[in-house]
């Protein structure tokens, strides 16, 4: 495929899709729903099936309230299942979504098998094809990249509205209600808020890449930063990057657009995870070195503390005694000792090994925290 | 245990049909503080089948420091969420400032349990301190110069005004507990709730809280803590109710905590605080 105006579009639209999916995606992830639109985004063919037997026309505007609809349904289905507390709100959502999922399927197959509600651009998605009007109102042909352009400012526009609302309810739910806000009302508007956005995108770019859009730039931005504000700003902008990198490659090598972008959206977070400056798997690494380093020598500073002025201390406090008493091995400890010698914390006396002032001081510090 | 049960019961049914009016109607010869800043009538509370409060009279006087105290289970957590509003009773009432109870009234300050919340959440102390104006500003508003001064002030009460940019994942259990209270603080409230603020924490912020808890008494504020340590108590707490299900015992510390009122509520091997005589 050439770089055209129309490989511009796709691209668009895919990133005005992040866009719009990764703001209430930052709250899913939060509330640890996550896999909600997992299941809002499979069960939004089930709604579509049943909108069309009402308007038997496949280019309605109905057919996204119908798909909606449905994916509010799963909500409260979900919620109903968890409130009998017979069942664990993962497998609450796990039993809800495969049952509509497979009676959308089974409805579109057997019922719908000469229109063209084509079931597997349905269940994969054709960014391919996002250029292409697919709603028409008033035959109007509405392009999906206007469609999606007008969820995002509605989402960016009740984030803004709700931001506070949204903030306190997520962290805090039973303050929240404690204080007069309604937990369960920001609730269902968060979740109307993701199914008309997995309606929307879903029909560019397929369940799958919704469920990527909405849960892997809140995730990686999550790691990357410690305020809800930016970790909502570095979202967008990680979902947008996926999404343009993603639809440039899948061009460029000639494959499937949200299978690419998904892959480029795994690779980014996968990058996150190993190398994100404060939490990523090499900071802790990191992280826990300097802890062990700086616990062994405070393990020396406890240990002559412990014996200091006692009988054993001729004993215990010699270089070559701290071999027997701690079972360190002898290289380990000589550099414990250089380290905390060279940290003021212990200085050598002949055989001996004394405490400092600094290093009296460490022990003190561990041993009054932890007796009291 | 049972027979105290069966005398509770049978001054209830006894009193009539309808325990509260009989309340109003009789003059009672007990010093029974009218003016209470929570009262509490016949609050039942069940979580399917099981009772977890029963049929419990609570009065909180104005402007007292009182311990709710009772083993694991007795209901002291249902009890201040009830208070709130949190949980739905299936019977009683609970009257906040002699009114049923709105959070609208923002009358009340609630300090959870710190392991109700994620302390992984992205944002700093300050902001959590913040939310406590939240209440007062209601939907829509956000809180400007006015609130974080506040909040920075409620901080610097917890001994926590360094804090202040700190993500929450950083704090030790007992900052995030001096958190939690600056946040209650800032509310501003009247009345006071905390649900168990010493578990759990260092010597140090034991201490901190038990000062802001006698500063709030101070200002005439109300407070009524869920405890657990009850060594502490009558050093803490001028008021107590000791709770197991049932109310066994409420009112001054030193006439609330004999020797056969922690035996009712926590049993025949409750260890009993060397100030208790029996």
């Amino acid at each position: 495929m050439l770089y055209t105006q129309s490989a511009f579009e796709i691209t668009l639209v895919l990133v005005v899709v992040a866009a719009a999916c990764a703001l209430p995606g930052v709250f899913l992830v939060l509330r640890r729903m996550a896999l909600v639109s997992d299941a809002i985004g499979h069960v939004l063919l089930f709604g579509i099936v049943l909108a069309y037997f009402a308007t038997r026309d496949a280019d309605s505007p109905w057919l996204l309230v119908g798909a909606a609809a449905a994916g509010m349904l799963t909500v409260v289905l979900v919620e109903l299942l968890q409130r009998t507390q017979l069942v664990k709100a993962d497998a609450a959502v796990g039993l809800a979504f495969p049952a509509l999922f497979a009676a959308g399927v089974l409805l579109a197959s057997v019922y719908l098998r000469n229109t063209h509600l084509d079931i597997d651009a349905v269940l994969l998605g054709q960014p391919e094809l996002a250029t292409e009007p697919r709603w028409w109102i008033d035959g109007v042909p509405v392009k999906p990249l206007w469609v999606m352009a007008a969820v995002l400012t509605l989402n960016a526009a009740l984030l803004l509205l709700f931001y506070k609302e949204l903030k306190l309810t997520t962290f805090d739910p039973g303050l929240a209600a404690a204080l007069g806000f309604r937990p369960g009302l920001v609730h269902y508007g968060l979740m109307v808020t993701v199914s008309v956005t997995a309606v929307a995108a879903f029909d560019a770019v397929g369940p799958v890449l919704v469920v990527g859009f909405f849960v892997v730039p809140a995730a990686a931005a999550l790691l990357l930063t410690e305020r809800l504000a930016v970790v909502l700003g570095v979202a967008v902008l990680v979902g947008a990057a996926g999404a343009a990198a993603g639809t440039h490659l899948a061009i460029r090598f000639d494959t499937n657009i949200a299978g690419m972008v998904a892959t480029v959206l795994g690779l980014i977070f996968a990058g996150v995870f190993v190398a994100s400056p404060g939490r990523g798997l090499l900071a802790q690494a990191a992280r826990r070195w300097r802890q062990a380093r700086a616990f062994h020598e405070t393990m020396l500073a406890v240990h002559l503390f412990q014996h200091e002025n006692t009988p054993a201390e001729p004993d215990e406090a010699r270089t070559d005694g701290l071999y027997r008493h701690l079972r360190w091995p002898a290289g380990q400890i000589a550099a414990v000792v250089c380290r905390a010698e060279r940290h003021g914390l212990v200085r050598r006396d002949g055989d001996w090994l004394r405490l400092t002032d600094a290093g009296r001081a460490r022990a003190r510090t561990i041993l009054v925290e932890r007796g009291a | 245990m049972t027979g105290t049960s069966n005398n509770t019961r049978g001054t209830d049914s006894g009193s009539g049909l309808s325990p509260s009016l009989s309340l109003t109607l009789s003059p009672s010869p007990a010093p029974c503080p009218t003016s209470g800043a929570i009262e509490i009538h016949d609050l039942t509370v069940a979580y399917g089948e099981k009772p977890v409060l029963w049929d419990v009279d609570l009065t909180v006087p104005a402007g007292v420091l009182m311990a709710v105290v009772g083993p694991n289970g007795a209901g002291k957590t249902t009890l201040i969420k009830a208070m709130l509003g949190l949980v739905r009773p299936i019977s009683g009432e609970v009257l906040v400032l002699g009114k049923p109870y709105s959070p609208r009234s923002l009358t009340v300050a609630y300090v959870p349990q710190r392991g109700t919340v994620d302390w992984d959440f992205p944002t700093t102390v300050l902001d959590v301190v913040i939310m406590g104006t939240y209440g007062r500003l209601g939907w829509f508003r956000r809180p400007g110069v006015k609130e974080r001064a506040e909040a920075a002030a409620a901080l610097g009460r917890v001994g926590m005004e360094d804090f202040a940019g700190r993500q929450i994942g950083q704090l030790s259990g007992g900052q995030q507990q001096r958190v939690f209270l600056a946040r209650a603080l800032a509310q501003d409230a009247s009345v006071y709730l905390m649900d168990e603020p010493f578990q759990g924490v260092d010597a140090v912020t034991e201490r901190a809280i038990v000062d802001v808890l006698r500063d709030l008494r101070a200002r005439g504020r109300t407070v009524l803590v869920v405890h657990h340590d009850l060594q502490t108590v009558p050093e803490y707490f001028d008021w107590a109710t000791l709770l197991n299900v049932r109310k066994i015992a409420t009112g001054r510390t030193a006439e609330v905590f004999t020797a056969e009122n922690l035996r009712a509520a926590y049993g025949d091997r409750a260890v009993i605080p060397a100030a208790v005589t029996s």
